[in-house]
């Protein structure tokens, strides 16, 4: 079974939650699909098995002594990427998307594109089972091929080490990086907070969610910060027909057992806030058996 | 100037942040502008009471082949780098992706054969707002099931304009979307909260800034959870701490609940004040 845990809203709590369910005793595969931003590593210190070249887009590089400044290139770039800069072609490296086209359509052949190989693709085992994730070097981009790679890693695994269960720590936002987390996953799990930005963005994300599974379910997290914002979420979720997953407290043992370097339910196994977290996974892997 | 707030780790603060500092700035009479451009989860304008004023529709292009053109030679196939044209000769298939597709225009300029015209697909909406107190509110908005909110968060930011101060409230993230956010900016305000998890995030935010040689500062928020090796990265690194704010159930509450602190206690008001004083007087280009 392969289950996502995403947000809309970052900063819900999507990392705590996922790190304590891949610590509640079940081995499976954990795959950070949050490539910008891969944090779950630091509490699990994986030892790599394997590293893998995270390849990413292209870019285009021009080579001024063979560029003669004509502007083909920039008058058909739609990204906005290419600027004649007293006398010179410039081509912007945050801009360029990496399409290719300009380096098809030079005459003089002065433009090449250059792949990055900076960023790296790891897996490797865990306490509690296996890992997968990703490190983007700085100012390389995101993309759905990236998440496609970790889970595509991630099923080699868990077919090679026999392992049923695979969870996906996914990334905040609606677009490309979370289409890429969900697409054919067996379960969603939506964690947001109770404040009108949590249910603003999860309205929207959930609207992506339910092209892919009919089973999204919903955990609001630090539910106690303000209780009544957390009843319109639940009476939201009911008008829906969206499962309420439960409510979890607000609790600074989740920030001390990070800090540790464990997940709260390693650190505090009988805390309120562990126990519900217990109770939230057991029901979603037997609704995922069934 | 433009004063992009942007975080890395998401949840740390940063719609808190730019939020407050447009409000404050506001109140002042002084002229500024907030963009919210986190366009997959924008929620700025929950603090505000706000008039639309316009709304513009961001789209790109995309191929639309004639089979009836087509002489199956598959070049623009070939030209596609986002595997957005389904190509299969013998079957006489060739179709668009669009979901795949990224507008460049490659695949038109390729065909021979005069098949491939062109139809625009909304990607997403500008709109822009003004609040009760009488300031511009932009916001960038991805359409719910588009992939990339990029050209949507540069025409918001263009929208814009450069009149006085313009806060860029930018997406979580340190790859493209927080990119073409921050490099539009004269400053970066970086809201982090000092835990494992948001020390890692800030690191990867820093390193991506050098790259595009930003001037940046950072503010810690929750300062009082976790533990000091955000604090100690900083000094380090000697990054201008420009602030911390610690956990308050009133802040969160107030937050929750689609309120500005800034309205309702009077020290964040002056911390507010005195953040945008000391950025402006610092940074400001001067020229505008």
């Amino acid at each position: 079974m392969e289950l996502a845990v995403i947000s809309g809203k970052g900063g819900t709590g999507k990392s705590s939650v996922t790190a304590a369910f891949a610590t509640l005793g079940e081995k499976l595969v954990v795959a950070d699909c949050d490539v910008d931003a891969a944090n779950l590593y630091l509490l699990f210190n994986p030892e790599h098995d394997s590293e893998q070249v995270y390849i990413g887009g292209h870019k285009a590089v021009v080579d001024h002594s063979l560029c003669t400044v004509c502007g083909i290139c920039e008058s058909y770039c739609r990204f906005d990427a290419i600027k004649e800069v007293e006398g010179k072609i410039i081509i912007s490296e945050t801009s360029c998307d990496g399409c290719f086209f300009c380096s098809r359509i030079c005459p003089t052949d002065a433009i090449t594109m250059v792949r990055s190989d900076k960023s790296r693709m790891y897996s490797g085992s865990f306490r509690n089972g296996m890992m997968v994730y990703g490190r983007l070097a700085p100012g390389e981009e995101n993309s759905g091929k990236r998440v496609s790679m970790v889970r595509d890693e991630a099923k080699r695994v868990a077919a090679d080490k026999g392992m049923r269960t695979i969870l996906l720590d996914g990334p905040p936002g609606i677009g490309c990086p979370v289409i890429s987390t969900v697409t054919g996953v067996d379960r969603i799990v939506i964690v947001t907070e109770p404040t009108m930005s949590g249910l603003a963005d999860l309205k929207r994300v959930h609207e992506v969610a339910r092209k892919f599974t009919s089973s999204a379910g919903v955990i609001i997290n630090k539910a106690d910060l303000n209780e009544a914002m957390a009843d319109r979420i639940e009476g939201w979720c009911g008008a829906q027909g969206i499962t309420m997953l439960g409510r979890l407290p607000f609790d600074r043992r989740v920030t001390d057992s990070m800090v540790a370097g464990r997940s709260v339910v390693e650190m505090y196994p009988d805390s309120e806030i562990s126990k519900s977290i217990n109770k939230i996974w057991n029901n979603l892997i037997v609704n995922g058996k069934e | 100037m433009k004063i992009a707030v942007a975080s890395g780790k998401g949840g740390t603060g940063k719609t808190f942040v730019a939020t407050n500092l447009y409000n404050v700035l506001s109140t002042r009479g002084e002229r500024v502008t907030l963009v919210d451009c986190d366009a997959d989860a924008p929620d700025d304008l929950l603090f505000f009471t706000a008039e639309k004023i316009s709304e513009t529709e961001v789209t790109h292009q995309v191929p639309v082949i004639s089979k009836d053109a087509c002489t199956w030679c598959g070049r623009c196939s070939k030209w596609c780098n986002y595997n957005a044209i389904f190509y299969v000769p013998t079957a006489k298939v060739i179709e668009v992706i669009e979901n795949l597709c990224h507008g460049c225009g490659a695949c038109s300029f390729a065909c021979n054969s005069g098949a491939i015209t062109e139809k625009p697909v909304v990607l997403g909406t500008v709109t822009s707002f003004r609040t009760d107190k009488g300031y511009p509110l932009v916001e960038a908005r991805l359409r719910v099931h588009e992939m990339s909110p990029v050209r949507v968060i540069k025409a918001a930011i263009n929208e814009a304009g450069e009149d006085g101060v313009v806060i860029l409230d930018s997406p979580p993230g340190t790859s493209c979307p927080f990119i073409q956010t921050v490099d539009r900016a004269d400053y970066v305000v970086l809201v982090t909260e000092p835990t494992p998890f948001g020390l890692s995030d800030l690191r990867q935010s820093v390193e991506t800034l050098k790259i595009l040689h930003k001037r940046f500062g950072v503010i810690i928020n929750r300062a009082d959870i976790g533990d000091c090796s955000v604090k100690n990265y900083l000094s380090e690194k000697q990054i201008p701490l420009l602030g911390v704010i610690n956990y308050e159930t009133d802040i969160a509450r107030s937050y929750s609940e689609g309120r500005l602190i800034t309205d309702e206690n009077d020290i964040m008001a002056g911390f507010f004040a005195g953040l945008a004083d000391k950025i402006i007087s610092e940074h400001g280009t001067g020229s505008n």
